[in-house]
């Protein structure tokens, strides 16, 4: 407990997890909602050029995040974005394994549906946020789940962007406090948990979607 | 979708819409990974300390090989490739086909316990880690108990052992991961295969060399793929592993655990800043990883 009372008042402990819970919070919903209208996009009205497009779009994935982030932090300076938390979010929010994976949910989803409610005369739009969006649940679970983990635990990229102490994320603070020279691991280790815990409830709360959701992406 | 609708005037209307729906995501993607995949090719051909920018045409690139650090950073990088990859992905390869096996219990809670690993955060786990593999951590006590050895193992403070400490932690993180997908795809195998290799004597061993590995090869080629760009990028866990064990210059015992991604960063913002030479090493990375993968591809044979 007097780790958690060091933590609560040394190290801002609160503003921390606040930082990270608004990064992942936007990451989230941004990047759930511009990949899945992507993987809409590919799947259901398919085209040879957008199918070009695509493959390009799965290439991107070879190339190693360091490779980009020196034009990455120049083009956050430009837009004066360094030290902010949208420097941080912007980057993270086109999702190219997420726009994948809602292509190959997408597959699966009955393509009558959407033929029907055109007949009636709503607007693709309409079709896709009021009648497609809603009834796949566990794919956006899934997906909100990995758009979670991935920028909840990000180290590198707020790292370079980030330089203030009040705008830290949790995982910054753990990786400051245990390189110092003679860290106190009581500290760290509760800071460990602490980080580690929102991941955990939100892993077993859906833990069911995501395996399902991992598998099915994979199963074609 | 485009044949059901070939009324002349809907193709158009599709093709419109199809863009719409792609469009917010190649903006981000145009943006935030053509834009600077371009960019820092154009960087690459100069040299930049702070606003003084001069250009050097192939400079970067001839500097690299003489690069003592650099060269040291990709030696270290392609001696953990080699040797964690095959170990990972063949544990992952055995777990998944001793957990599709129908006789099993308690399946899911074996899956969610090997799986659990890569949920969590790459700085969490690894400040774990050395603190187990500290010279008085769980680690080296543990062993001194059952007397498998007599003094502790310098586990963060010798190079050899620096890179054993590593290559354990990703096998750790990564294991379940990948075991995911090979589950994935053991699933789409009929079990009526196995039953009659069964029936022809074949035993476990045999199945899984002449009936697993043939039938996931697709799915082994992906994830030999996405590791291998994914060792390629190692940066959390070696800047956190290695963090204060020597001193504040040298990532892990005499830069042992430096890698390509936490040299880049240090020439971008710990030394004097150069991105012209930085982007010069990323351009090498992707040069590797896609040779790697071309290699990987051939390897497995895939004709696509």
């Amino acid at each position: 407990m007097n780790n958690l009372k060091n933590l609560w008042e040394n190290y801002n402990l609160g503003t921390v997890l606040l930082n990270s819970a608004k990064i992942s919070l936007f990451v989230v919903v941004f990047s759930i909602v511009v990949s899945s209208m992507a993987g809409y996009g590919f799947e259901i009205y398919a085209s040879k050029s957008r199918n070009r497009v695509y493959s390009a779009l799965l290439l991107t994935m070879m190339i190693p995040f360091a490779a980009l982030m020196v034009p990455l932090f120049r083009l956050m300076y430009f837009f004066n974005l360094i030290d902010s938390h949208w420097g941080v979010i912007l980057p993270m929010i086109p999702s190219v394994f997420l726009t994948f994976f809602f292509r190959q949910s997408f597959k699966q989803y009955p393509k009558e549906i959407i033929m029907a409610a055109r007949v009636d005369g709503a607007n693709e739009l309409r079709i896709f946020f009021s009648i497609v969006l809603p009834s796949m649940k566990s794919s956006y679970a899934a997906a909100a789940i990995y758009a979670f983990m991935t920028s909840w635990n990000a180290y590198l990229w707020p790292l370079v962007i980030i330089q203030s102490e009040q705008n830290k994320t949790i995982v910054l603070m753990i990786s400051s406090i245990a390189s110092g020279y003679t860290p106190d691991f009581g500290v760290v280790m509760m800071a460990v948990v602490i980080a580690t815990l929102p991941m955990l409830v939100v892993f077993f709360a859906l833990q069911k979607q995501f395996v399902q959701g991992v598998l099915g992406s994979v199963k074609q | 979708m485009s044949k059901s609708y070939k009324r002349k005037g809907l193709e158009s209307v599709w093709d419109k819409w199809g863009w719409i729906f792609v469009s917010l995501m190649m903006a981000g993607v145009i943006l935030f990974i053509f834009y600077p995949i371009v960019y820092s090719l154009y960087l690459s051909t100069f040299s930049t300390r702070g606003f003084l920018k001069t250009f050097v045409g192939f400079g970067n690139y001839t500097k690299l090989f003489r690069d003592t650090y650099f060269i040291l950073s990709l030696k270290n990088i392609l001696t953990i490739l080699v040797i964690q990859v095959p170990i990972m992905l063949f544990l992952a390869l055995i777990f998944a086909t001793l957990l599709n096996d129908p006789k099993v219990k308690f399946k899911a809670i074996y899956r969610t316990a090997l799986f659990l690993p890569a949920v969590t955060s790459l700085v969490a786990y690894t400040v774990i880690f050395r603190v187990m593999f500290s010279n008085d951590g769980l680690v080296n006590r543990v062993l001194m108990t059952i007397g498998l050895i007599k003094e502790p193992i310098r586990w963060l403070l010798d190079p050899f052992w620096a890179k054993v400490t590593l290559i354990i932690a990703l096998t750790w993180r990564w294991t379940g991961y990948n075991m995911m997908f090979y589950l994935a795809g053991l699933q789409n195998i009929p079990i009526e295969v196995y039953e009659a290799a069964e029936i022809d004597g074949a035993t476990k061993t045999v199945q899984f060399f002449k009936i697993t590995i043939p039938l996931l090869k697709p799915i082994i080629l992906f994830t030999t793929i996405t590791s291998t760009i994914g060792t390629l990028q190692l940066f959390d866990e070696p800047m956190n592993l290695a963090a204060g064990v020597v001193t504040g210059s040298s990532v892990g015992p005499g830069n042992s655990l430096l890698t390509p991604s936490v040299y880049i960063y240090n020439v971008c913002f710990k030394y004097s800043p150069n991105f012209g030479y930085a982007s010069a090493i990323s351009y090498i990375i992707v040069i590797i990883a896609a040779v790697l993968a071309i290699i990987q591809f051939k390897v497995a044979g895939e004709k696509e």
